[in-house]
């Protein structure tokens, strides 16, 4: 007799145990990621929010740099999966002693913590601290590094809206120079099978960004008129150390989204940003508003994709 | 060994339609009661059961739903857990649920569909039906309430169940280890 062995599509699971940023993943992760995503998802639309999962974790999250969207959705996640969660914020802790970030997290780990979250302002942090700890790291933000999660809830987000990533136009369009959201939604959605392009003013991007196969493009409206998703990005005010942008003013009629010239193109564009708004510069609050935008349902999967993330490395622990 | 056959598609069929009305005996026309399957395999009879039911009661309400139990495991970790989709169209609160899973052998996977189940609500009662009963074989103190099967194995034995919607064929096998 023929025995018909269940067949499981694809992996089971993720084939690293940090995440560390976009780059380290495979296209075969991010559809595991998404798939598991799924399922929290309608998780947490139940009438009791929380499952088991994690109840013998302890997870830290470590901000050095301030947050607000993502430390609140990631210890939402953790606490969904029942993980118990420290919280840490640079500006109450030693690191104004002088302690460096690897006996900083050596300490918290002594402690019996089992995962770390961590933002950090200096790119490469993250990555770093993987090469000298043992405890499983997800990078929360690194400088102008990476930011994967971000760009794993973009990427979910649209292949939510359109079912499927792979073929669709992408545009990210605003500040990509001091953007960790850029680099990860760039290389994610490459991965997925996307189109990309960049759009901002000449001194907001970076110099061989080509490099990266992306297609690039100084001029807003002929940038939204290729795409099928715009993901409007923040500008930075707190990185911009020397003068990139005459005035805000300026930027917000050249580089700004606004109803007239979203109303005004052939198709029906999809609206993203990764918050938080500065609204009137980049987008225009009836634009953040309108039905385009999909700025609270980016809100809501990311704490979907989180747990996701959560799950699968903690899954793999035992290894 | 070689693999042995314990139900073929005929007395699978007799034990489905059994099934369907020793619950009809406890559960009259189904208005207060509820059927949830257990993924991955679970749903399979009770998809069975609420076709079954629907014709012989003629009625178009027997709620049924899917429930995955992955997040409740209690060997995350030691397994790769992939979960399945669920899906609970219905209130729970109140109703008089049967659990349906395919084999009863441990009683974890009923241990974790029953703590899975209220997430979604406090059921007035709840009950267990599965094809097949693995006797001697419990780790947790969990019985069935409908029974299809009841087999005596070793614990290296497997026992497989096929159906018509995947395999082609309603059968439920005995296997060795190694088949």
């Amino acid at each position: 007799m023929a025995i018909v062995k269940r067949s499981i599509k694809g992996m089971t699971k993720l084939s690293t145990k940090h995440l560390l940023g976009i780059k380290y993943l495979t296209p075969t992760d991010i559809n595991l990621i998404f798939k598991t995503a799924d399922n929290f998802k309608e998780v947490i639309n139940r009438p009791i929010k929380k499952v088991p999962s994690l109840r013998d974790t302890t997870i830290a999250n470590l901000f050095f740099e301030n947050s607000t969207r993502t430390r609140i959705s990631f210890e939402l996640a953790q606490k969904r999966l029942s993980a118990d969660v420290i919280n840490f914020s640079a500006s109450s802790s030693s690191v104004k002693k002088g302690e460096t970030l690897i006996d900083t997290v050596n300490n918290i780990l002594a402690m019996k913590v089992d995962m770390i979250v961590m933002r950090h302002p200096n790119p490469g942090a993250a990555v770093f601290l993987s090469k000298h700890i043992d405890a499983s790291i997800l990078n929360a933000g690194d400088g102008a590094h990476e930011h994967p999660t971000q760009a794993l809830l973009d990427a979910y987000s649209i292949r939510e809206k359109l079912g499927n990533v792979k073929g669709k136009n992408i545009l990210i369009a605003g500040d990509i120079l001091h953007s960790r959201v850029a680099l990860s939604n760039i290389f994610c959605l490459q991965k997925l099978g996307a189109n990309v392009m960049v759009s901002g003013p000449p001194t907001l991007l970076p110099m061989h960004i080509d490099k990266l196969g992306v297609k690039v493009e100084t001029d807003l409206r002929k940038a939204l008129e290729w795409c099928d998703v715009a993901n409007m990005l923040r500008i930075q005010l707190e990185r911009q150390d020397v003068r990139y942008i005459p005035s805000l003013r300026e930027y917000s009629m050249l580089y700004g989204l606004n109803k007239d010239l979203l109303d005004s193109l052939k198709k029906k564009i999809i609206v993203m940003h990764p918050g938080p708004i500065n609204r009137g510069v980049e987008i225009t609050s009836d634009v953040a508003d309108s039905k385009q935008s999909i700025i609270l349902e980016q809100v809501e999967n990311g704490v979907a994709i989180r747990m996701a993330v959560l799950y699968l490395l903690a899954g793999r622990n035992e290894d | 060994m070689k693999p042995k056959v314990i139900l073929d598609s005929t007395n699978f069929e007799i034990t489905i339609n059994r099934l369907c009305h020793q619950l009809i005996e406890n559960h009259n026309n189904f208005s207060e009661s509820a059927l949830i399957g257990l993924q991955p395999r679970g749903i399979f009879l009770a998809n069975r059961i609420q076709k079954t039911l629907s014709q012989i009661l003629k009625s178009k309400n027997i709620k049924c739903g899917n429930l995955d139990i992955t997040f409740y495991r209690d060997d995350f970790r030691k397994k790769e857990l992939i979960p399945n989709r669920t899906q609970i169209d219905f209130i729970v609160e109140d109703k008089k649920v049967i659990l349906i899973d395919d084999v009863l052998f441990t009683g974890r996977t009923i241990r974790a569909g029953l703590d899975a189940m209220l997430a979604f609500g406090r059921p007035k009662s709840v009950e267990l039906m599965v094809l097949v009963d693995r006797r001697y074989s419990r780790h947790l103190p969990i019985q069935p309430d409908y029974v299809g099967k009841t087999i005596d194995s070793i614990a290296s034995q497997k026992v497989k169940v096929e159906w018509k919607e995947i395999e082609g064929k309603d059968t439920v096998w005995l296997l060795s280890n190694d088949q």
